[in-house]
């Protein structure tokens, strides 16, 4: 009984933080491109604007909602859930930190430690695809379309990246558990400094699953209106917008996760201090997630407001002709490297 | 210690904490669309259903035919995902196996670089200009 309780308290704690950082991650996006650009921002709605998500969602409940003629209704109304809940089910797998003593015992701070974690991760991660092209296809509007062709193509072709760029990990470490690979950046040095190329292909994949600038072609504002949830409004509208901020969420809890030492913070974790004082410890290493995982979604926020957009065929150029055999290239050097005592 | 007495199926190897998660999270998102449905005021009028087309009148059918590029980069991702997937046990392995298995491996690879350079002379990447007989008028996408 206490472990199906505790169970259902991680999952209600991890829900409630992934839709509260997606809530003020739109706040964050908005403030940092305001002072990008140099303005402010949203001021207006309590201090430094932040109680706006909330307006904006209250906004966003008493909006029509409304389908256009033509349209397929039942896809119409599955697409923004196809879309949302398969980003927000990949948070089961991923360690936020190590253990908390609590109820007499350890608890360990992920929700399933699955044997198959990463490819977990990536067969539910590229379920959301579903959801876009449903929509799109859904609407009976030719943009909508277009942009659920083009951002099916762009997923599917850097998933192979995706899958391709973590392939020295578990070489590295023998093991798909993604608590594993953690453990491992514990003893060794972080993946990030051992296999750069790899953290560079990855990161780049990640910008362009998540549709994030530079590769948001399917949602191009000059070219596509929206892309594939221009007939969009209301709540599904919302569903569709806090899919993508989840995903940008997951994408950045798996980069801190897989290539930047999970929860680890080296040195001051082995200090004697942290020993003695168990709780601590596991205190010190959520918020080291959650601090390392801020920096990462402000560096996705930073690339959206800096970097200008690509055109489609460069995309897919990119995708193919260079990160494709990169990812290829990246694995043998690993290879050779780690096996090079046998040889 | 306690725990030792938690039945293995809540503890964290297990599926079940997935399942629910799932559960949560399709319940959430259901809830979200359903809402819309109910709360939000509805005034249709026939100009506010026609597609958005930039305020013309909406031409033709919307799902249109479309490059067959899309298609092509479809199959092309069924067979290097494959490929990927085939990696993945071997790189859980690679230490085991050694330079038998990284050998192997290099061989697969090679059989794969010449379906791969095969795609790129056929032209199936170029998705910047279509091939002059299936494209006549050079639109590409």
């Amino acid at each position: 009984m206490t472990g199906l309780l505790i169970t259902l308290g991680k999952i209600l704690a991890v829900f409630t933080v992934t839709m509260l950082t997606v809530a003020y991650l739109t706040l964050l996006e908005r403030k940092v491109c305001a002072y990008i650009q140099l303005r402010k921002g949203p001021n207006r709605v309590g201090p430094w604007g932040l109680f706006q998500p909330i307006a904006d969602g209250l906004k966003f409940v008493f909006k029509e909602d409304f389908v256009p003629a033509g349209a397929n209704r039942a896809l119409h109304a599955v697409a923004p859930v196809l879309a949302m809940a398969p980003a927000l089910t990949t948070c089961a797998v991923i360690p936020f930190g190590s253990t908390l003593p609590m109820f007499g015992g350890e608890v360990n701070m992920i929700i399933a430690d699955l044997s198959i974690g990463v490819l977990f991760v990536f067969a539910i991660g590229s379920l959301s695809v579903y959801g876009l092209i449903t929509g799109g296809w859904a609407s009976n509007n030719k943009y909508a379309l277009f942009g659920a062709l083009r951002a099916g193509a762009q997923m599917i072709s850097y998933e192979i990246t995706l899958g391709l760029a973590i392939i020295p990990i578990i070489m590295a470490t023998g093991s798909l558990r993604l608590s594993d690979i953690v453990a491992y950046q514990g003893a060794h040095p972080w993946f990030m400094i051992v296999q750069p190329l790899g953290f560079l292909l990855f990161v780049v994949a990640s910008f362009a699953e998540t549709n994030r600038l530079p590769f948001d072609i399917p949602e191009a504002e000059p070219e596509l209106v929206a892309g594939y949830h221009t007939e969009y409004s209301s709540m599904k509208f919302a569903g569709f917008y806090m899919g993508e901020y989840a995903a940008m969420i997951t994408a950045a809890a798996l980069i801190v996760t897989l290539f930047c030492g999970g929860y680890h913070l080296p040195w001051l974790e082995n200090l004697n201090f942290f020993k003695e004082h168990a709780t601590l410890l596991g205190l010190l290493h959520i918020g080291t997630f959650l601090a390392k995982m801020g920096i990462c979604l402000f560096g996705f926020i930073w690339v959206r407001w800096s970097l200008p957009r690509f055109r489609y065929d460069q995309l897919m150029k990119l995708g193919w002709k260079v990160l494709l055999p990169l990812g290829l290239i990246n694995i043998l050097i690993y290879g050779l490297f780690t096996l090079k005592d046998s040889i | 210690m306690m725990f030792c007495s938690i039945p293995d199926i809540y503890s964290s190897g297990s599926y079940l904490p997935v399942l629910l998660l799932l559960g949560l999270t399709v319940t959430f998102a259901v809830a979200m669309v359903v809402i819309s449905r109910f709360v939000g005021r509805r005034i249709l009028t026939k100009a506010k259903r026609t597609p958005y087309e930039c305020g013309m009148t909406p031409v033709g059918a919307a799902r249109e035919r479309f490059p067959i590029k899309f298609y092509l980069i479809a199959l092309l991702f069924v067979v290097f995902d494959i490929e990927v997937v085939f990696l993945y046990p071997w790189a859980l392995q690679c230490k085991k196996l050694g330079l038998f298995g990284l050998v192997e491996m290099g061989i697969f690879m090679l059989l794969l670089l010449g379906g791969y350079l095969y795609i790129l002379g056929s032209g199936a990447l170029e998705l910047d200009r279509g091939k002059i007989d299936d494209d006549p008028f050079g639109e590409g996408l």
